[in-house]
Formats: C-alpha cells, structure tokens, sequence
C-alpha cells in the first residue's frame, strides 16, 4: 500500500540531492539544474497530497510552480549568457564582480 | 499491488536520475539525464491521476525548459571545464555539511509526524465534490478559471515580464 509518506520520501529525497548539488557544484548552469529538482520534489509533493484528498487545488498549485519555473530559468540563462559575454567562465567561483 | 511495483520502479529511476544530473563531469550529458528525470516525473504524475500535469510536464520542462539549457550549454564555449578552477576558499565538505543539515531536519520532521500524526483533514473532500464537471483536465480548468483566475493571471504576466527580461539580458547592445 502506497501511502502519502512514500511520496513525501521520494519528494524529500529528491530535495535533498537537489540541495546537495546547490552546495557542491561549481558549474553554474548544473546548480541551476539542482533547482529545478528542487521545484519538481515541490510538485510530486503537491499533486501527492492532491490526489489523497481527492481534490484539484494541489495541480492548480503546481501548474502555478511550473510557470515560474519556466520564468525563472529564462532570467536565470539570459544572466548566465550576459556573465559569460563579460567573464569568459561559468563557474561560480570566479563570479564575485559584486563582491566588496 | 501493481500501484507499489510501479511507484517503486519509478522512484528508484527518478532518484538514480537525479543522482546522475548532479554528479556527471559533462554537462551535456547532466542536461540528457535531466530529460529523464522529468519524463519520469511525469509518469508518476499518470500513476498519481494527474494527467494534464504529466502533459505539461513533458511539454513545459522536458521540452521547454530543457531545450533552453541545451541553447546555453552550447553557446557557452567550455573549453576550459569549469570544475578545473578551485577557489582555495572553498569549503566542499561545509556544503556536504549543510545539505547533511537539511536532511536531519526533514528527517526530524519526518519522525515527528509519524510519532504524533495529524488528523486527516474531511472538509476538501465534500468541496471537491461540489465541481460541477468530471474529468482531471476539467477539474482543473475549472478551478484555474473561477476560484484561481487572478492567481493565474498574475502567472501569465510574470511570463511576458520574464520574456522581456530574458530578451534584454541576452541582447549584446539594445
């Protein structure tokens, strides 16, 4: 029997090695990867609990998470792509120009 | 039965997956994995009945988002691995640490919820009911055009102002 747990499990799972690549990779496009892990252990989370509880808010919820997902990696790339023009690198080590 | 075996199957590749997406050298190869992290994901969403989610999984992510990744990854010239630099102020094992912290957390929350679990909640059952229409797609059309049309409104601009910005960022001279 499959019960919510397992999902909130998979779900945490998969946070946990999306969190794990945030914090040890240096290539920032595989960082920003990590994120949408992160964002898709948010959903099965979601729709987990919206199919337990019969009811249709969870999706309306994920369908919302998607589409920011969808905007945030479209700025995420375009700030990428005007580093690199600038910089010549994408990793994040060498990305400190706003340090003070 | 059939519900465990596939679920299990599939968290097992989902997990495996993402344990590839995180840790490959090549990025290319990081991206290809990715896509099949999310066309597993999508499957769990048909095991979970959601299927107009699995769809715009697949359409959203494993076509769109995806694409835009592999669009940078080939315009940015890896000729130098970006992994070659090390900053000697790196700490690696601190961010192990962290993510390590993270999981002790949710295990904690986790164990906390299974010592003490919550009362299921009976009220959503009896709204979910009262939607006129049937069918997964229609339920959540319906819902995303009555109780949630600002909500989604508000998505659609964030799009068009994401669009734009993405266009300027990009742009060598406007």
């Amino acid at each position: 029997m499959i019960t919510p747990t397992h999902y909130m499990l998979l779900s945490a799972a998969l946070f946990i090695i999306g969190v794990t690549g945030v914090m040890v990779r240096r290539n920032i496009i595989i960082i920003f990867m990590s994120i949408e892990l992160i964002l898709n252990s948010v959903n099965i989370n979601l729709v987990a609990f919206s199919s337990q509880l019969q009811n249709q808010v969870g999706q309306v919820f994920a369908i919302f998470v998607i589409a920011v997902a969808a905007a945030e990696a479209a700025v995420g790339l375009g700030i990428i792509l005007a580093f690199y023009r600038n910089k010549e690198t994408i990793n994040i080590d060498e990305m400190n120009i706003m340090r003070w | 039965m059939a519900h465990a075996i596939a679920f299990y199957v599939l968290a097992a590749f989902i997990l495996g997956f993402a344990v590839l997406v995180v840790s490959t050298k090549d990025t290319v190869h990081s991206v290809l994995f990715l896509v099949l992290d999310f066309l597993f994901v999508a499957a769990l969403y048909v095991l979970l009945s959601a299927q107009f989610l699995a769809v715009i999984q697949v359409l959203v992510y494993a076509g769109g988002i995806v694409v835009l990744y592999l669009f940078v990854v080939m315009l940015v010239n890896l000729k130098r691995p970006p992994e070659a630099h090390a900053d000697p102020h790196r700490r690696t094992k601190l961010g192990f640490f962290l993510a390590a912290a993270v999981l002790v957390e949710i295990a904690v929350i986790a164990g906390y919820g299974y010592v003490r679990p919550a009362a299921a909640p009976v009220a959503a059952v009896a709204q979910a009911a009262a939607m006129p229409v049937s069918g997964n797609t229609e339920q959540v059309g319906w819902l995303l055009y009555t109780s949630y049309l600002i909500p989604f409104e508000i998505a659609s601009m964030l799009l068009l102002v994401a669009m734009i910005g993405a266009i300027v960022l990009a742009k060598r001279e406007l």
